[in-house]
């Protein structure tokens, strides 16, 4: 009896509206994050996350809405990402039937936000969400970039992860921005390094293209859990494939 | 039978999802409340619970809910607590420097021990994040058609030690045996989310409202 690797599919939602379409055999609106996320709770998805990536803050509403309805319909843990700036977008997401919100560009302006929203809400439900480039001038080093990865801030990775568990977050989010996209698998020596630096649960994302990345994002890389998108969506793999390939690998899955 | 089920809300978070999987679960008429006419009217409780337990208690005890959980609890209606609802119904937590509980239950939650790891050797993270299995050490009604060491949803730093309590009903395996349910008499309460563990944790939700509350 051991702790499931959890594997969680991703959702890019705009303005309600799940972008990248979801590709699934005899979806009726691959476009409705709502029966995307309910199919993926029937395919034994153990979380769901839901990227915001809408621009406008004052079209946020419609995002508070969609929440609400996945949460209404979905029986599994909930992450809701993108545009949090302060405690009280954690509050009203929350409140809209989110689990776990996760901060991501805020927690580099202001690092106390982590801080102040996990002493109030619990680190439970704090996320850091960290976009890394590893820095092309052979030092092996990593750093947080901002902006998809165009604009560096200088903070170096490792330092950051544990400087966010010091400040309660729950969970890390580690998206390596070099791998994101391409297929070519996660990247995994950031993704030891970091799993091993901090106590607290690792996600892996970024890059996954064949079901043996997501063996090796558990085995090489120590992740806790596995975020996908594309593998998922396009129909390229089911949920229930990737878990019955890891079985066979030997980690244990929910089945 | 239209039963009602009141879900005890004290204002430490979101209570919509365990509101919706009740629902899910068939409960009919769901109230959130902290009133204490309406939740003593109602035929079935729910002690939801997340966050830091010495202001989920301060809040709980500011409310007058203790008082009405209580004279609840001994007018015999059914009970479910979750997570921290459960620790609370414990006699104290070493959370947030040491926090004195409900005193339902005999039994002190404890912090994950820090550089936690397996009996191999492996690193365990904390908080238990994740889906577990949970091995049923008792018999109970709650668990009618939900196989034994099924999965079930937790996060938390702070446990029960099984070896804390006599009325453990569940429990889980993350390098330490920890409680993942506890039982005595019209009180069933889970260390799990049943609201977040799909299909076992609607049916452990659906037996909790057909519950007679016996053992």
């Amino acid at each position: 009896m051991s702790l499931a690797k959890r594997i969680i599919p991703c959702l890019d939602v705009d303005q309600g509206r799940v972008v990248k379409g979801v590709n699934f055999v005899g979806i009726r609106d691959a476009g409705d994050p709502i029966e995307i996320a309910r199919r993926y709770n029937d395919a034994g998805a153990d979380e769901i996350t839901f990227l915001d990536i809408t621009a406008s803050h004052e079209q946020r509403d419609t995002t508070y809405r969609t929440v609400e309805q996945i949460a209404s319909q979905v029986f599994i843990p909930l992450t809701v990402g993108g545009g949090v700036r302060a405690v009280t977008d954690i509050r009203r997401l929350l409140n809209a039937g989110a689990d776990k919100v996760s901060i991501n560009t805020a927690a580099i302006f202001n690092p106390d936000l982590v801080r102040e929203s996990a002493e109030r809400f619990g680190s439970q439900c704090i996320v850091v969400a960290m976009d890394v480039k590893a820095l092309d001038n052979g030092s092996g080093r990593y750093e947080l970039f901002t902006h998809g990865g165009r604009k560096p801030t200088g903070i170096e990775a490792i330092e950051w992860a544990q400087k966010m568990a010091d400040f309660g977050a729950g969970e890390i989010l580690l998206t390596s921005m070099d791998r994101d996209g391409t297929k070519d698998g996660y990247d995994l020596p950031i993704t030891r390094a970091i799993s091993d630096a901090v106590d607290i649960p690792v996600i892996a994302s970024g890059g996954v293209g064949t079901l043996d990345h997501l063996v090796a994002g558990f085995t090489d890389g120590g992740a806790d859990a596995v975020l996908a998108a594309s593998i998922f969506h396009f129909g390229t793999y089911t949920v229930a494939e990737a878990k019955a390939h890891l079985a066979q690998s030997g980690i244990a899955v929910r089945v | 039978m239209t039963q009602t089920v009141a879900v005890i809300d004290y204002g430490m978070g979101n209570l919509h999802s365990v509101e919706s999987a009740l629902r899910e679960a068939g409960a009919s008429d769901v109230v959130v409340t902290a009133d204490a006419g309406a939740i003593l009217e109602a035929d079935r409780i729910v002690f939801p619970g997340v966050g830091a337990i010495r202001d989920c208690l301060a809040e709980f005890r500011r409310l007058g809910c203790d008082k009405t959980l209580r004279l609840a609890v001994e007018r015999g209606t059914p009970v479910l607590g979750i997570c921290v609802g459960m620790q609370s119904l414990m006699a104290r937590s070493e959370e947030n420097g040491g926090v004195d509980c409900l005193g339902f239950f005999d039994g002190t939650v404890m912090r994950f021990p820090r550089n936690h790891s397996d009996t191999d050797g492996t690193k365990l993270k904390v908080p238990h994040m994740g889906w577990n299995q949970v091995s049923q050490s008792q018999a109970h009604p709650i668990w009618d058609g939900i196989e034994d060491n099924a999965y079930f949803y937790f996060v938390h730093s702070f446990f029960l030690a099984v070896a804390e309590s006599d009325c453990v009903t569940g429990s889980f395996d993350y390098g330490v045996k920890g409680c993942a349910a506890i039982a005595k008499g019209n009180v069933f309460a889970t260390q799990f989310h049943p609201e977040k563990s799909h299909d076992n944790g609607l049916k452990l939700l659906a037996n909790f409202l057909t519950w007679d509350a016996t053992c």
